[in-house]
């Protein structure tokens, strides 16, 4: 077992979470979205696995880079 | 005296601020606690802090926005485009309060913003529309029937949505539930409203739009087409008028039929018929209308010589020499097209790169006007659109106007975490661009890996 992080492709404010802690989650699909400058802008997680951690709400602001969420592989 | 709120911000809001200043209207310009250091603030004979940077609490706020304008003592409301331009709520909040809205009646705002009224509107007027169906009702077992008597591939469009939002392509029919419900739930989301419907998809099909200028019962005029194919995601990149390649027949045919439309409802002010044009079988069709100034407008304003935004204001001011205009007096002079600058990284899926423009020279060239909303030093910030500046090239003909964008595009400074720029003098270079052999799907094929 292995934790990967989940970062912000992009400086925004996190619209809405996709999936809850606990959900099994693949590449292809989107785990929460980010709002910027009028776009939403979906965030894959980067493996396979089981998403254990949100670091953030909705309606937080993000930086490019900053760990949204926890994924075991 | 006339006296104008500006329910906007960046660069629409010192267009407006320009056109005001040549009629002859003082200017009150709104701002966010983001956007205090941008141009509009200055550029304004005064400027109101209206909340903080969520556009919610701020450009959005109507409540804020009418007390605003009250208390400023202004004469009308322009809310430019985005924003409140197409909220028919605010529209006949602003006439309450006594005040000219710079823009249609609001009944005009609801009916073309409901796209099967519009499209109702438009057959009614004898306009062409793609063969679709009506808002779907919840009987799943006629959604297969109608979509095999439209053909696939199909478009399932929310009802309440626009610009490319809330429509997703079904290219066949085991596609079909899962896209109509996932789209329908989209919808309910994000326009509270769930209701969906279908229309045929062209391929290769080319994004044509009419700009017209209703004067209510007294007719209206047209200045005709822009082309703004170009489009990526549905959203425009580049716009061009007149059309490329378009015969004298369509392009009579086509500003014809939008006239009709706006004079069947008797429309007051600024509007874009909206079409899109198979270029195989030189057929047209009906797509939307929008109820506003649009980005784009100054490519009809390069070939024609009129400023649309003086005539709103002027049209908000019942002033005749807007009113009897003639459409004899308006004729095509050479060709324009428009390139819109996004703070966006192209190499990273065209995501946007907020951030400060440290550094932003826009230099002076003959046929060449710029529009932005910043200068050196302001920071494009996540809470509005990406768009840095649109900047618009006039030319004795179509490849005269392309060298002189791609030089513009090449001579500016720009100094920022990110722009589409190498984007669009790649794209301006293209054969198809060059040749103007182009549709909606051609950047995503050529462009976009």
């Amino acid at each position: 077992m292995a934790l990967e992080e989940v970062h912000s492709p992009v400086s925004g404010t996190i619209w809405k979470l996709e999936k809850a802690v606990g959900d099994q989650v693949t590449s292809t699909e989107d785990i929460l979205i980010v709002e910027s400058m009028k776009m939403e802008i979906g965030v894959q997680s980067p493996k396979n696995g089981k998403l254990v951690e949100f670091k953030l709400a909705e309606g937080d602001a993000v930086d490019e880079g900053d760990v949204l969420a926890i994924i075991e592989v | 005296m006339n006296r104008v709120l500006i329910a906007n911000r960046g660069e629409i809001a010192c267009r407006i601020i320009r056109a005001a200043k040549t009629v002859g209207v003082e200017t009150v310009a709104i701002y966010s606690e983001a956007d205090v250091d941008l141009p509009h603030v200055a550029l304004a004979d005064q400027a109101v802090l209206v909340g903080p940077a969520n556009a919610r609490q701020s450009y959005l706020d109507m409540d804020k926005l009418l007390s605003v304008a009250s208390e400023t003592g202004c004469t009308m409301v322009h809310p430019g485009y985005g924003f409140m331009s197409e909220n028919a709520e605010f529209a006949r909040r602003v006439q309450a309060e006594g005040l000219a809205f710079v823009g249609p009646a609001p009944d005009h705002i609801e009916l073309m913003g409901d796209k099967q009224n519009a499209r109702a509107a438009a057959i009614e007027a004898g306009v062409p529309v793609l063969p679709g169906t009506q808002r779907l009702t919840a009987d799943e077992t006629t959604w297969s029937v109608e979509a095999r008597r439209i053909g696939y591939p199909l478009l399932v469009k929310a009802v309440a949505g626009g610009g490319g939002h809330g429509m997703k392509l079904i290219e066949s029919e085991e596609k079909l539930l899962p896209v109509i419900q996932q789209t329908s739930e989209f919808a309910a989301r994000i326009f509270g409203d769930g209701g969906v419907y279908l229309e045929r998809c062209l391929q290769e099909a080319r994004h044509i739009e009419v700009q017209v200028f209703g004067f209510g019962s007294s007719g209206a005029v047209h200045l005709f087409e822009r082309d703004c194919s170009l489009q990526r995601r549905h959203q425009k990149v580049i716009e061009e008028a007149p059309a490329p390649g378009l015969t004298e027949t369509v392009r009579a045919e086509m500003t014809e039929a939008a006239l009709r439309l706006v004079r069947s409802i008797g429309y007051v002010g600024a509007g874009t018929v909206e079409y899109l044009y198979d270029p195989a079988t030189e057929e047209f069709y009906f797509l939307e209308m929008n109820t506003r100034i649009q980005v784009e407008h100054p490519v009809s304003e390069m070939i024609t010589g009129i400023d649309l935004v003086a005539w709103q204001l002027r049209c908000a001011m019942a002033d005749e020499r807007v009113v009897l205009a003639q459409q004899s007096d308006i004729a095509i002079n050479g060709a324009a097209v428009e390139a819109r600058v996004y703070a966006e990284n192209p190499a990273k899926k065209f995501l946007p790169v907020p951030g400060e423009i440290k550094r932003l020279i826009l230099p002076d060239l003959p046929g060449v006007r710029w529009e932005t909303g910043y200068r050196s030093g302001n920071s494009v910030t996540v809470h509005y659109d990406p768009l840095i500046l649109k900047v618009i090239a006039h030319g004795s003909d179509r490849k005269d106007a392309l060298q002189r964008l791609s030089h513009a595009l090449r001579t500016m400074e720009i100094e920022a975490k990110g722009s589409n720029l190498s984007f669009l003098l790649d794209l301006l270079e293209t054969p198809e661009v060059q040749a103007g052999k182009i549709d909606t799907g051609m950047i995503e094929r050529n462009i976009v890996a």
